[in-house]
């Protein structure tokens, strides 16, 4: 099957490259000593994971008392958390996973990245669950397996349950996606190297040669992977808003939920891949390849999902009000107007209004407005969150029991802290492999490098078949 | 695969399209190829090479429907038989509340199953040494190598022609 390349599409990779030129851009990150800013950056980043490992230990040590939780508010900062965290780790399987069904062919200067922030968002998301069990040496009873207690095993009805294995799943496949795509790159990397760190990438590397099957296999497999983890994406937070949708607290229990969450999560992750590749195009010097072309594309994302979760809030009061049931209306009077309506006007204008801005082209493809708003949207999501959980369970069918919640230091600090843990781990992540897939820039060059399309494209290039506007690619 | 060396006769090009013409080339002369080496998938490539499509996607699908039945039997057999419990006065065999486990065992299983296959059947693992002709290859040169271990010294200089001929930027042998 062929496709004609329409004159129109957006150059991806500018700076008239070779693949040798790609090779070395994207190579050297990982060869030259850290520069200073990463080594100041890193550092900051370690001591927040400190924090972090201050405030589990002192977590584990003292017990979830140390916690604000009560007996009205029993899921706070941690599970408002734990959802902040699974929701921007869904933009990484999204951009590799539907943008490559999609054949968006911008989706190959972000997705590495992107994958890897989801792989360590999914970490920092599964420490609330695990710590708020409480006594978390036992956390493994979570998981169905012969034992002696009868065997008893656990309830597999329960969404909490389907959870574990929606998150389970979701960040084993995730590796596995993203490290079966890694492998070629690292391998050159590898044939690059010399003496302790070819060794070192030659074992990670797995002994790839680059031969004709072996990619055709790895093309087939990253697209059946792709087509799997389409659905499995779209499961998980859906999963994650059944923990909500299936109990019985007005507020909670919305059809509306799934396609609102993913929608959010979609929105979320997005913010945070904007956050990330903004610095580190800049820092790594990657303008060329994570360009404009790409940032718009990825702002334009963000408008869509914003105004969908928009619509979805707005939903919400509708039906709450159209349902005639007055403990369905109670919760949403309570969610605007009550004891955390700063919570819910903050989250209204951080998700619904101002990524509305988008809509401008001039705003979208500007640098500091992404990275502004996607701080903005961070924020936003995380108070979408935190309204769902903690106003709606603060006042719940009982005035005797309501109550107020606000978190400890040690709540605080173990947030901040797993922020930390990210980027300790996205940091190292830039420095051992290359945060842009090598091997499917290169694949994609010739329909989408500036010397080929685009104003500046060079007319006669010496090869018949780079003729831009009449230009043949195989897509087979 | 053989212990004994293979002596290996390879060209290099310095692009895709001078690499499939090179393969039409070779096919056109009946000179048997013994692999091609890309730093990227070139796509067009496997036709003219006459590699067979891989049926990796229908081991995706037979592993998938291994884990759909193992997690959903095996829930069955848990609630239904070894430790039935009621749960909220629901029947013991709760089918749409198995839906989402099953399904995450479909996808654990077939992407476990798949990327296992893929390593396994490329003979790739950590650890494995790379049988690497050239480092270029992985970074911008396109390889076509012949197996010329037992060749005669006619078919080696015919061979020789042929890079020539299709314009290849470097020829060398290696014995690996």
């Amino acid at each position: 099957m062929s496709q004609p390349v329409a004159p129109v599409r957006h150059v991806l990779i500018e700076g008239n490259k070779s693949y040798h030129n790609i090779t070395e851009d994207l190579c050297t990150p990982t060869e030259k000593a850290p520069s200073r800013e990463w080594i100041i950056a890193f550092s900051i980043a370690t001591a927040f994971l400190g924090l972090y490992i201050f405030a589990i230990t002192w977590t584990v040590w003292k017990g979830i008392g140390s916690w604000n939780l009560n007996r009205t508010i029993n899921w706070g900062w941690d599970i408002t958390n734990f959802v902040w965290w699974i929701g921007i780790g869904h933009a990484g399987t999204l951009i590799s996973a539907i943008l490559l069904l999609f054949r968006q062919r911008w989706r190959t200067g972000v997705n590495r990245a992107a994958e890897a922030m989801t792989i360590f968002a999914v970490i920092c998301a599964g420490q609330f669950p695990i710590f708020h069990m409480g006594r978390v040496w036992l956390a493994f009873f979570i998981f169905p397996f012969p034992n002696t207690r009868g065997p008893l095993w656990v309830n597999f009805n329960s969404p909490l349950l389907w959870d574990v294995f929606a998150i389970s799943t979701y960040f084993s496949v995730s590796l596995l996606f993203w490290y079966t795509g890694l492998v070629p790159d690292l391998a050159t990397v590898r044939d690059r190297a010399t003496g302790f760190r070819r060794k070192m990438y030659e074992i990670f590397s797995f002994g790839w040669t680059g031969s004709a099957k072996h990619w055709q296999r790895w093309e087939y497999l990253s697209l059946v992977l792709a087509g799997i983890s389409t659905p499995l994406v779209l499961s998980v937070h859906t999963i994650v808003s059944f923990d909500f949708a299936t109990s019985v607290v007005p507020g909670w229990h919305t059809t509306i939920f799934p396609p609102y969450f993913v929608a959010g999560a979609i929105f979320s992750g997005f913010a945070m891949v904007q956050t990330l590749m903004v610095i580190t195009r800049k820092v790594l010097k990657l303008e060329e390849y994570i360009t404009i072309n790409h940032i718009e594309s990825m702002n334009k994302v963000i408008v869509l999902t914003g105004t969908i979760v928009g619509v979805a809030y707005l939903t919400e009061l509708f039906i709450a009000w159209y349902s005639g049931y007055i403990y369905e209306q109670f919760a949403f009077y309570n969610r605007v107007f009550g004891i955390y309506w700063w919570a819910y006007f903050g989250m209204m204008f951080c998700n619904v209004v101002s990524p509305q801005v988008f809509w401008a082209r001039k705003i979208r493809r500007s640098i500091w407005w992404t990275f502004f708003l996607s701080i903005i949207i961070n924020i936003g999501m995380w108070f979408e969150r935190f309204v769902i959980i903690a106003t709606t369970l603060a006042r719940d069918f009982l005035p005797s029991s309501w109550s107020y919640y606000s978190p400890t230091w040690v709540e605080i600090s173990i947030f901040v802290g797993t922020i930390g843990l990210f980027f300790f781990c996205y940091m190292i992540f830039t420095r051992v492999a290359p945060v842009v897939a090598i091997a499917e820039v290169k694949a994609i060059l010739k329909v989408a490098g500036d010397q080929y399309i685009g104003p500046n494209a060079k007319k006669t290039h010496g090869h018949a078949h780079t003729e831009p506007a009449a230009k043949k690619v195989d897509e087979a | 695969m053989a212990a004994e060396s293979k002596k290996v006769l390879y060209g290099l090009y310095n692009d895709e399209e001078d690499l499939k013409g090179a393969v039409r080339t070779a096919n056109s002369d009946h000179l048997d190829i013994m692999d091609v080496f890309t730093p990227f998938p070139v796509h067009g490539l496997d036709p003219i090479l006459g590699l067979k499509e891989s049926r990796l996607h229908i081991l995706g699908f037979i592993y998938g429907a291994t884990g759909a039945l193992f997690g959903f039997l095996a829930m069955t057999w848990i609630f239904t038989s070894d430790w039935p419990i009621v749960f909220g006065g629901k029947p013991f065999w709760s089918v749409p509340a198995f839906i989402p486990i099953t399904f995450e065992m479909t996808v654990l299983f077939s992407a476990w199953g798949m990327t296992i296959t893929f390593y396994t059947v490329c003979g790739m693992w950590p650890g494995v040494k790379a049988k690497t002709l050239d480092n270029r290859i992985t970074d911008d040169k396109f390889c076509i190598a012949f197996d010329v271990t037992d060749a005669p010294e006619g078919d080696v200089s015919k061979l020789q022609g042929f890079f020539s001929k299709t314009g290849a930027a470097e020829v060398n042998v290696k014995t690996m």
